[in-house]
């Protein structure tokens, strides 16, 4: 039966996830030279076009449709057929399935845009929307059904993901790595300083996606209620906890707390608690948080001493913190949160790590290999990054012909 | 005439304006400018990497006085803008040929 409660928490939660795509490009958007604000901002926000598109025509038929040997969804619910205002009694059985869709369809959108701070400032701007294509397609739809799916085969084995640590962020951040080694290096990086342009932006971005987070999170319970409440508080709190930690990581590492700390530090919690939110308690969440601040931190730094350059560090961020997130789900989830889940490691039950090692080492390797593939295929059709000169004159000129920031109005 | 141009530290700007109002001088352009002597730019920390900006930003100030008054502007740009640090700026006097007010199409003395 549908509830207005239920399903009016929905509609804003779907709204709320909405927005941190628009917050991930201002993340991003901040982090890159004047000259890339645009087409980095642009990256994240045409794919609030693209892949709802997508979604809607056979994405959301393949996530969550009937299942096909445990590995993707078949296309009975194309075009949304049979997707209606009734309930789907195995997802959601108080809001109308239609509500459920729409929800899954922003964590479809805005799991593709992550990457994007991968490969930022030197991809063609057509070589980037085939790759959003395919991979929403190939990378997005059979992981998301693995997961979260009836009959996928990571849900069978009893492996946790609330509210998308592997399905979002794993997927993503390994999808950034490889991305990174196959785009090579932007022009003078480690050369030049490649600094961010606008912190304000950044922050303001980061603001905007810790909001959003909790439509991410309390949303993915699917009702209005104790387990939301859950998962609105501990995600509170491990982005508050690993906003504090990094900073005073970097304080003790190079001297000074900075605001691009404090930002990534929380976007680093959100991530390491979102597999966990429906199943851990707020001390847990602390650890959670602080085990984010820590791990990212030093996944970055890191990255200096292994030579890829992950512009806007993906894989730090999400990648490492998607990781640590669902093996800490395996250490601290509880029963008692949540009976529909399991007990972790340290509240006796060893088996659940195992299962979620398997969640996260599966992930990694489909999405590693797939994200490979695609970006040769693109590569060897189109090209995948831009001109030298184009590179240099900036993405916001040489692929929208527009500029970011005005001193004089031009005549 | 002479043109003075003053590179200072960005916030000593207030400072000097005010110096300056005090013995009438009416006008002055300011331009942000970015540049390096001997202080060799700074340190800027991202995420835990060290970038060495070679470029650090500062105020130009441009003044066109009299002759007689450049010793004056100078020595108060001198006095004022001075913290004592490494990247205080420098202060060039260079002479001017011709200056015209173009409402007016006054000329040289009248024009400044």
């Amino acid at each position: 039966m549908i509830s207005a409660g239920d399903t009016s928490f929905m509609l804003v939660c779907a709204a709320l996830v909405m927005l941190m795509t628009p917050g991930l490009a201002f993340f991003y958007g901040g982090m890159v030279r004047t000259k890339n604000v645009l087409g980095t901002i642009m990256q994240s926000f045409v794919i609030i076009g693209l892949v709802t598109i997508i979604w809607v025509l056979y994405g959301y038929s393949l996530s969550f449709g009937p299942d096909v040997g445990h590995f993707i969804g078949n296309l009975q619910w194309l075009g949304l057929k049979g997707v209606g205002l009734d309930p789907n009694k195995d997802y959601a059985e108080t809001i109308p399935h239609l509500a459920f869709m729409i929800y899954q369809a922003m964590f479809a959108i805005i799991t593709p845009a992550l990457i994007t701070g991968a490969f930022a400032e030197r991809m063609k701007f057509k070589a980037f929307l085939v790759f959003i294509l395919l991979w929403s397609t190939f990378v997005y739809t059979p992981i998301a059904h693995w997961v979260w799916g009836v009959g996928g085969w990571l849900r069978n084995l009893g492996a946790l993901d609330f509210a998308g640590g592997t399905v979002v962020h794993i997927s993503s951040g390994i999808a950034a790595l490889a991305a990174a080694l196959v785009m090579g290096k932007r022009r003078g990086f480690g050369e030049e300083p490649m600094v961010p342009h606008n912190l304000p932006l950044t922050i303001l971005g980061a603001g905007m996606l810790w909001f959003g987070w909790f439509g991410f999170n309390a949303g993915s319970a699917l009702t209005a209620g104790a387990l939301s409440t859950n998962a609105f508080v501990v995600t509170h709190i491990a982005a508050a906890t690993a906003a504090l930690v990094w900073i005073i990581v970097e304080w003790m590492h190079r001297g000074n707390p900075t605001t691009l700390g404090a930002a990534s530090g929380c976007v680093a919690g959100l991530v390491a608690i979102t597999p966990a939110s429906g199943f851990v308690g707020p001390m847990s969440a602390i650890l959670i948080g602080m085990g984010a601040g820590i791990f990212c931190y030093w996944a970055i730094v890191l990255k200096w001493k292994l030579g890829y350059d992950d512009s806007l560090d993906v894989v730090g961020v999400h990648g490492v913190g998607g990781t640590w997130g669902a093996l800490a789900t395996g250490l601290f989830a509880q029963k008692a949160i949540n009976p529909a889940g399991a007990n972790g490691l340290f509240f006796g039950n060893p088996s659940l790590l195992g299962a979620q090692a398997l969640a996260v080492i599966a992930t990694m390797a489909y999405s590693f290999l797939v994200t490979l593939i695609i970006l040769k295929v693109i590569s060897a059709f189109f090209g995948l990054r831009v001109a030298e000169d184009e590179e240099e004159t900036g993405l916001d000129l040489s692929q929208h012909s527009e500029t970011g920031y005005a001193f004089f109005d031009r005549t | 005439m002479k043109k003075i141009e003053a590179i200072i530290k960005p916030f000593k700007l207030e400072e000097v304006k005010a110096a300056l109002n005090d013995v009438n001088i009416t006008g002055m352009t300011v331009m942000e400018v970015r540049g390096f002597g001997r202080q060799k730019g700074h340190t800027e920390i991202y995420r835990g990497a060290e970038y060495n900006i070679d470029f650090v930003p500062k105020i130009m100030i441009q003044i066109i006085v009299e002759e007689d008054k450049a010793a004056q502007v100078v020595e108060i740009i001198e006095r004022t803008a001075r913290t004592g640090t490494i990247g205080d700026g420098k202060i060039f006097v260079l002479p001017v040929e011709e200056a015209v007010r173009i409402r007016t199409g006054e000329r040289d003395k009248d024009a400044i």
